[in-house]
């Protein structure tokens, strides 16, 4: 697991934020875009490309990119 | 003995909520933006006086009407609510009463919400298969927009309110096969409404706003919407396998899903994650919302209108309880 293509997988989950914008350290509950919306596209995108099932509650807990990365690689270990 | 579904139609009520009403209620909102990811324009809402039977009433007239059944045929009724006119009597008796049905039908009610109707056929089908009944009128009625907290944007966005009416018979349009149902009860807390029944009668009067600005309230419905989603991905799949499994066939046979309309971006995530291409995953939601366990029959009238309601075709109803369930319909 690759935190570049995680991170990749990430942006892909928003509509209108520009993939340029996304970096590991990003609190992506800043962006503009960000809604509860997007949280549930970003469990999907973990349970799809990684099989792995990450909760609401680890999402409001987390603040950037490499959090959620983090949560993953540990459960994928 | 086969069961079979022979007819069905549905009813909503006149009030219509549009993205724009919800704007304006929520103009801090973008309710626009997400209204398009949900896939919902408009929802219908009761008012203060209508209830389930009154809902349900209509859907099974509607249901006479249109497919020319002789309502003295009925001789079981099953209603699926979750929000009944009174904790007793039964809805489903007064709605015999309305509709003028023989005394010597069956009638229950059954609580369940998204995956009622499933459940229904399930029930419809052994009460068929024992020879208990022949022409069974099993409706789904919800009004869950009573249940739903006015500042709750999220909740009001999605759901709508409206009955179905379905005739389970010895013969019909679309046979019923083999069902997988399950149950997680551990689950029934991330969607609730908590106060007003025995466990907590008297009302909370307590509201709290969450990290997204949503009221969450022990009086009104509360859905955990990201364990809602997480239970929806990791049980639906499951399902679906074992539901086409258990029917003899494969994927390869299966021409239509027809999923609970639970919304549009919900059903998008399960379609990709299960690989079922666009066509023959059906969406109707648009105009009416989550309707709860009326969105199957709905989903299904609409589909065969739409003349796509032909050969292998899967339903499978998850949601509020945990509970779940899937069958095949055999289609003409």
């Amino acid at each position: 697991m690759d935190i570049n293509q995680f991170v990749c997988e990430f942006a892909a989950c928003f509509d209108d934020t520009d993939a340029s914008e996304f970096y590991a350290g990003l609190q992506f509950k800043q962006l503009e875009e960000w809604s509860s919306l997007s949280g549930l596209g970003i469990i999907a995108m973990c349970k799809k490309k990684y099989g792995v099932k990450i909760t609401g509650a680890e999402i409001r807990e987390a603040n950037t990119i490499q959090d959620i990365y983090e949560i993953v690689s540990d459960r994928l270990k | 003995m086969a069961a079979f579904i022979k007819a069905i139609s549905y009813y909503l009520p006149e009030s219509v909520v549009s993205n724009q009403d919800l704007v304006e209620e929520f103009p801090e909102w973008s309710v626009e933006k997400i209204a398009k990811k949900v896939g919902v324009n408009n929802r219908r809402v009761v008012n203060g006086n209508q209830c389930a039977s009154d809902l349900a009433e209509n859907a099974a007239r509607k249901m006479f009407d249109e497919h020319g059944i002789d309502k003295s045929c009925i001789d079981f009724v099953l209603l699926c609510t979750q929000s009944p006119d009174y904790f007793l009597p039964t809805t489903a008796c007064l709605l015999q009463d309305k509709l003028g049905l023989p005394t010597s039908c069956g009638a229950l009610d059954f609580n369940l919400g998204c995956s009622g109707f499933v459940y229904g056929l399930a029930l419809a089908k052994g009460l068929i298969e024992s020879d208990s009944a022949k022409n069974i009128l099993l409706v789904t009625a919800e009004t869950y927009t009573k249940h739903i907290h006015q500042r709750d944007k999220g909740n009001r966005t999605i759901f709508g309110d409206a009955a179905a009416a379905t005739l389970v018979s010895t013969n019909g349009f679309a046979e019923i096969g083999i069902f997988d149902l399950g149950t997680d009860g551990s689950g029934g807390k991330n969607l609730i409404v908590k106060s007003g029944a025995m466990r907590h009668k008297d009302r909370f009067d307590e509201v709290v706003f969450d990290y997204s600005g949503n009221p969450v309230s022990s009086d009104h419905l509360y859905m955990n919407g990201s364990e809602i989603f997480n239970f929806t991905l990791e049980k639906v799949p499951e399902l679906v396998e074992n539901v086409i499994g258990k029917n003899g066939m494969s994927s390869d046979d299966i021409h239509l899903y027809v999923f609970h309309q639970a919304n549009k971006y919900m059903l998008e995530c399960l379609f990709d994650l299960m690989d079922i291409d666009e066509e023959k995953g059906f969406v109707y939601m648009s105009e009416i919302g989550n309707t709860v366990s009326s969105t199957i029959p709905v989903a299904l009238f609409e589909a065969k209108r739409q003349d796509k309601l032909k050969g292998n075709v899967v339903i499978a109803g998850f949601g509020v309880g945990y509970s779940w369930g899937g069958c095949v319909l055999r289609c003409q």
